[in-house]
Order: structure tokens, then sequence, then C-alpha cells
């Protein structure tokens, strides 16, 4: 066979039952003191810092991290249950996940030890919010044609330029971004990108918001004039940064949140179609679980092998490809499945205010964290195509 | 690629008696002894059977890589349907004898009755190979519950007939059939649970077939050459095979998790159910988008009688309809989630 797909059958350990049940019962009680409401998945765009600190108390940011370090030194599926959880309770975690998916962890390999201890606990308690400065304005999936130039000066760097579809800027506390240092060579075009940590405190930095289709104002542009960085936020290797971003990207690729993001509809359509729905109602949501069912045993399997230190490269790209557009068509089946759906069903209003919010979002989830086209040129690098 | 003892020796004996395309150039069905006797040799039918009831008393998992492995041969004889039939005898601790056997009913609509003087009556259709074996395994129903039962072949009145594949598929009708043995079916043992076990081998065998379409596509497309280079160098070709990929790895996925949940537990509880259904939906979704870009990537050819995908395709097709189609088990499994409600659908798919 020339390519294997491998899914181990991994199942979760007793220690993430006992977890998953601490979480459900911590949402709970957050859900009841009305921080937050599960149904109105349109407002996790609000911040609530206070409820970022709690769940750092509870110790379920930086899972897998170091101790030293203000982690836990837990496994990936321990925080896996923990993000799955989170997001079908439709949490405000804005505020802490990114920094606990990715920066964190691209902290903790390049940042310089004084660095690491001053922010990474801060991340572990949930006290500070991370931003991805990546795309700009003629650069999104052509991650190698940035411009934003980072200039040498004295103890440090100058920034100018833009970012763009920057989600959280702002209210980051920090950024990690790729910068110009060098032009691009003959041999390597993505040759002369560096990475770099940017204190969105510092002079000379512009947030400004990007109002979006759905009406939330979640990503924006961030303009550079003269911003400095300090030597020591420079992480790894200068003009070698697309050697860093491309190693962690299993990760990024195939975490629940990569199919989970619309979830809340099917639950309000089982709600309305009631305990002995029609044999088009029962098809209907009998095939969304079977899918769903299917994307999370090979989500779980990822992750397991990862935990085991296998590299399950293409598998991980394939599980956000197939997951990004099964949660995209999602609230379109469950609008066609909810059409005879009575007026009068208890939660007819929730269902219609989740499916209008649910559709509007739908177009950025196979856009986001790399595009359809972009995960289908891995897989085919991966099946020995390119 | 295999795991285990049982499932190389049955790869080996694929790779040298069940070549794609030698079967396919063959002008008729002479391999076919061949193929079994060593088949045969090697314990496999028998795989579940236990060892002093003359079987091979492999496991569960064992048996499963078998199916798997067939399906990536796309094996065109009852092996996995003997299979299934010495799985369901064992079960009432009936012995298992020699030779080819089927299971029925193979359709969850299907009924056999047991009636009061120990023969057997009913219709079941769509019964995989009926038509080569000698005899077939049934789960009968009547007045004290479930019957497992051996009945020979020639006995009932088998309809000729043929899935899309080319394999034997038949009506099978018995009036008043004497069996050859009977016993009472254990209390947890009744019909669904051979729909469940059947419908979890037919899964398996799908993402096999795929795993080979996938497989034989990516080669031709980095051979076969259009406008000048590989086909495989055109990003729109490049698409369609990742999205071929995709449906493989859902298949494969889906079917060895719904394998691995029947391997592990004592019983066709709710897990298992969940677990198996959603892999024929999902198995049975992936056979119809996975044949169609296998057929597009090799064009024409492909098309052809001569050339070995169809061989795989048109099995993985067909496969959908045994043991519950993709539509039943949805709505089975849609009306099992509406029961336990809204609020109780996640923490069933969190406990898997």
């Amino acid at each position: 066979m020339t390519a294997v797909l491998r899914f181990d059958q991994i199942r979760l350990p007793p220690e993430c039952e006992v977890l998953l049940h601490e979480v459900r019962a911590f949402l709970a009680e957050e859900i009841a003191a009305g921080t937050f409401n599960p149904h109105e998945p349109q407002r996790e765009d609000t911040d609530v810092p206070e409820f970022s600190r709690r769940v750092g108390k509870r110790g379920w940011i930086g899972m897998t991290w170091p101790k030293a370090y203000g982690g836990h030194e837990r496994s990936f599926l321990e925080r896996y249950v923990v993000t799955e959880e989170m997001r079908i309770a439709n949490a405000p975690t804005r505020r802490f996940f990114v920094a606990d998916r990715q920066s964190g962890p691209v902290l903790l390999k390049y940042a310089n030890e004084q660095i690491k201890m001053d922010i990474v606990p801060r991340i572990c308690r949930g006290e500070v919010c991370f931003a991805i400065g990546m795309s700009e304005p003629n650069s999104g999936s052509d991650l190698f044609a940035a411009k934003t130039k980072a200039t040498k000066t004295n103890g440090g760097w100058l920034i100018n330029g833009t970012k763009i579809w920057t989600t959280s800027a702002h209210i980051a506390d920090y950024m990690l971004a790729i910068f110009r240092t060098s032009p691009p060579t003959k041999e390597n075009r993505r040759h002369g990108l560096t990475q770099f940590l940017v204190d969105m405190k510092a002079p000379g930095i512009k947030v400004n918001p990007i109002a979006q289709i759905s009406g939330l104002n979640e990503f924006n542009e961030v303009v550079f004039e003269d911003a400095f960085l300090p030597d020591d936020y420079l992480l790894g290797e200068i003009d070698g940064a697309w050697k860093q971003a491309t190693s962690e990207l299993a990760y990024e690729r195939s975490g629940p949140e990569r199919f989970l993001e619309t979830y809340y509809v099917l639950t309000e359509l089982v709600r309305a179609l009631g305990a002995n729905p029609d044999a088009r109602g029962a098809e209907g949501i009998g095939r969304l679980v079977a899918q769903l069912h299917t994307m999370r045993r090979m989500s779980v399997s990822v992750a397991g092998m990862l935990q085991a230190g296998k590299e399950p490269v293409v598998e991980a790209s394939i599980v956000k490809d197939i997951g990004t557009i099964w949660e995209q068509q999602l609230p379109h089946r469950v609008r066609d499945l909810a059409a005879f759906v009575d007026a009068d069903a208890s939660n007819h209003h929730t269902l219609e205010d989740q499916l209008a919010f649910a559709i509007k979002i739908a177009p950025k989830l196979t856009i986001q964290g790399g595009t359809t086209e972009v995960l289908r040129g891995i897989i085919a690098r991966g099946l020995g195509l390119r | 690629m295999t795991e285990n003892i049982v499932a190389e020796t049955a790869e080996r004996i694929f790779a040298d008696l069940a070549d794609a395309q030698t079967l396919n150039s063959a002008k008729d069905n002479s391999w076919k002894p061949a193929l079994w006797s060593a088949l045969t040799d090697a314990g496999l039918p028998l795989s579940w059977v236990p060892e002093e009831c003359d079987g091979s008393g492999a496991s569960l998992a064992d048996g499963f890589s078998v199916a798997s492995s067939a399906g990536r041969y796309a094996v065109a004889v009852p092996l996995v349907e003997t299979m299934l039939a010495g799985w369901l005898l064992s079960r009432a601790g009936l012995p298992s004898p020699s030779g080819t056997m089927t299971v029925a009913p193979a359709r969850p609509q299907d009924r056999i009755t047991a009636n009061a003087d120990g023969t057997l009556s009913g219709c079941a259709r769509g019964v995989p190979f009926a038509a080569d074996a000698k005899h077939i395994a049934v789960i009968a129903s009547g007045a004290k519950g479930f019957t497992i039962a051996l009945v020979e072949a020639s006995a009932c009145r088998i309809e000729p007939g043929e899935s899309l594949g080319h394999d034997p598929l038949n009506t099978v009708t018995l009036n008043n059939v004497q069996p050859l043995s009977a016993k009472a079916a254990p209390s947890d043992l009744t019909p669904v649970s051979l729909m469940l076990m059947g419908a979890a081998v037919r899964s398996l065998q799908i993402a096999g077939a795929l795993e080979t379409m996938l497989d034989i596509s990516v080669r031709y497309s980095n051979e076969r050459v259009a406008f000048e280079k590989n086909i495989s160098k055109f990003q729109a070709v490049q698409h369609n095979l990742a999205k071929l990929a995709g449906e493989v790895a859902a298949a494969v996925a889906a079917a060895g998790s719904a394998a691995d949940a029947v391997a592990n537990s004592s019983s066709f509880d709710d897990a298992v159910f969940l677990e198996v259904s959603s892999a024929k939906i999902r198995c049975a979704e992936a056979a119809e988008k996975g044949t169609a870009i296998a057929h597009q990537v090799h064009g024409a050819i492909g098309f052809s009688a001569e050339h070995i995908l169809h061989r795989y395709t048109l099995r993985a097709l067909s496969w959908r309809d045994d043991f519950g189609h993709e539509s039943y088990w949805a709505v089975e499994l849609g009306k099992f989630v509406a029961a336990r409600g809204a609020d109780e659908l996640w923490p069933l798919v969190a406990s898997r």
C-alpha cells in the first residue's frame, strides 16, 4: 500500500472520566452563577476575565506543561476532555484558549528562561490573553508572502507593517507573530521570516476592530509603526520561522474545537423533534450522530497517537478537513430537518436564534487556522502526490 | 499492514490465491476451490469457533482483522459469512460443520419462525453467498424466544441472484425445514445481535475496500500522463484524492472503533449499538463518496470490466445493503438518541 491511514483505537483512560465529571460540575456551577448562558453561543466574543482565572485555578490551562512553569504535567487526553467539555458548554474560553493551545507551547520551546518564567505561569493562571499574528493584507494562506518588517536596532527590533484578521487582538496582552527579517532567497521562498513575541502594550501598536458578517467583532487589523521589541522577544532562529510554524500543526489541527463549533444546533434539533421523531427526523439525527461519533473517534485517536509520540500529520489534517466541513454543513442539515418543527415547540425560538447565528458563522469554519485548500495540499503531499 | 498472525495468514493467502488481476482475468470460477481449501487449511472460516468445537478459537479482534483484510482484497468467497455462521452457532454451543456457510436473516426486516414442531419457516432476502453455501446458520423467533439452528442449504429454496459485485445474493425460503441441529439462543442474543455483528464485519470490509481504492487511485494518478504531466500533479486531482483519503480515514476509524467495541464488550449493549450503527452508516456514506472519486480519477479505464477497480467499488457499494441498510441504522440510532433526550446526546458521544 502506498498510503496507509492509521487510527489507533484510543479510549479515554479512567483519569479522564473523573476529570470529565469535574469539568461538567464546574461548568454547571458557572452557568448557575450566571457567568455565561450555554444556549447563547453568540456571546462567544464576550470577555470574562474572572472565568479564565477560575479555570486556571482548577489547573485546566497549560495542563500538559512542566510544573516548573506553572503547568500540571497531565496528558494530552486529559487536556482533550477539558477542551471538549468547554466547547460543548459554549464556555467563554476565548481569553485563554489560544495561549493554551499554541502560544504557551511555542514559548516553552523557543523563549528564554526569564520570559518563560515571567509569562507561562501567568498563562496557566488564566491572566493573559494571546493573539496570533500571521495573516497580512496580502498574505493569508500564502503565509510566506508576509511583508511586515522587523528591522534590527540598538537592543532590539523595530516593527513596521500591518497584520490583519487577528482574532482577539483587541483584548490580547501578547501576540506571537512572524515578521520579515530578510528577503526570501531564490532557493527557498520560505526563508527570511522570524517569530517574535509582541507586548501589545508597546508604543506604536494600534488595533482597529473589523466588523464581521456574524455581527461580532472578534478580529482586528493591527498596525505597527516603529513598535520596539527587545532582543529577547525574538523566538527561535532568525529567518527560520518556517521551520517552527509547521512543526506543531498536528496539535492545532485535530482538536475537538475543529468539529464542535456549531454542535449546539444538533442538541436543539433533538430537543425540538422530541422523544418520538418521524422517520425523516430520526434518520437525519441518526446520520448526524454517526458522523459526529466518527469525527470524535478520529480526533481522540490522533490525540492519543500524539501522546504516544507518533506523528499522525496526514491524519490530523484529515480530521480538520472533514471536521470543519462537517461543522459547516451541520446548521444547514439541522435547518432542513427542522423545517416542519411545530412553531410552538418549547425551544423553537432558541433553535431559530442558534441556527441564524450558526449559519452566519459557518463560512469561516473552513477558512480559519488553515483553509480547506491548504489542508488538502498537505494531505496530497502525505499521499505522495506532490 | 496487519498486527496479528491470523490476519497475516489471511493476507498471505489472499495475496497468493486471490490476486485481483488474476481473478479478474479468469474465465471461470476455477480459482475458488484452491482459495477456499487454503483458507480452510489455515482454519480461517471457523476463526470464531472454539477449539473444542473443532474451530480455530481466534479472538473476536483477530477475526475482525481477517474481515478488514478480506475487504482490502475484495474476497469473493463466503469467508466472513462462514465466520459469522460459526460465531452464531457457537454462541448456542452448536458445533459447526466443515465447508461453506452463510447466515440468515441478513436483513433486519426479515423473520424466520421456529415452529412448534421444531421446523423452521420464513423468507430471508439478500442472503449473501447462499447459493454457494452448504449450510446456513439461522436465528429464528419462536414462542419460547429465539432459537439458533443449522440447516442444510439444499433443504431451502434458494432463488438465483447476485450482488452489484456479482457475488451470490439470494432470497432463501424455508418451508417447514427440519434443522440438522438447534438450540435456544443465549438470553443476550437476538436477531439484532446478528445484525450488529454482520454490520460490524461489513463496515470493516467496506473500509478495507476503500483503503485499496485509495491505494490504486494514488498509484494510477502517479502513472497516468495527460496534458504532458502525471495527472497527480493537477490540483483538482490532488484535492479529489485528498477527499477520498478523508472518506477512507472516516471509514477505517469508524469500522475499527466498532470492531474494538464489540471485541471488548461482553454483550450487545447501548455502546455497541452506537458504535456499530454509526460505523455502518458512516462506512456506507464513505462507500458512495469514495467509489465516485476512485472512478473519477481512473477515468474510462476504471469503467472497463478488465480493470480491477470495480472489484472493490461494486462490492463496497453492495455491502451497504447487508445486515441493515444505512438508512435503517440511521432511523434506529435517531430513535435511540431522541428517546434519551437532547441533553443526553453529548454524554453518550463522549462516553466512547
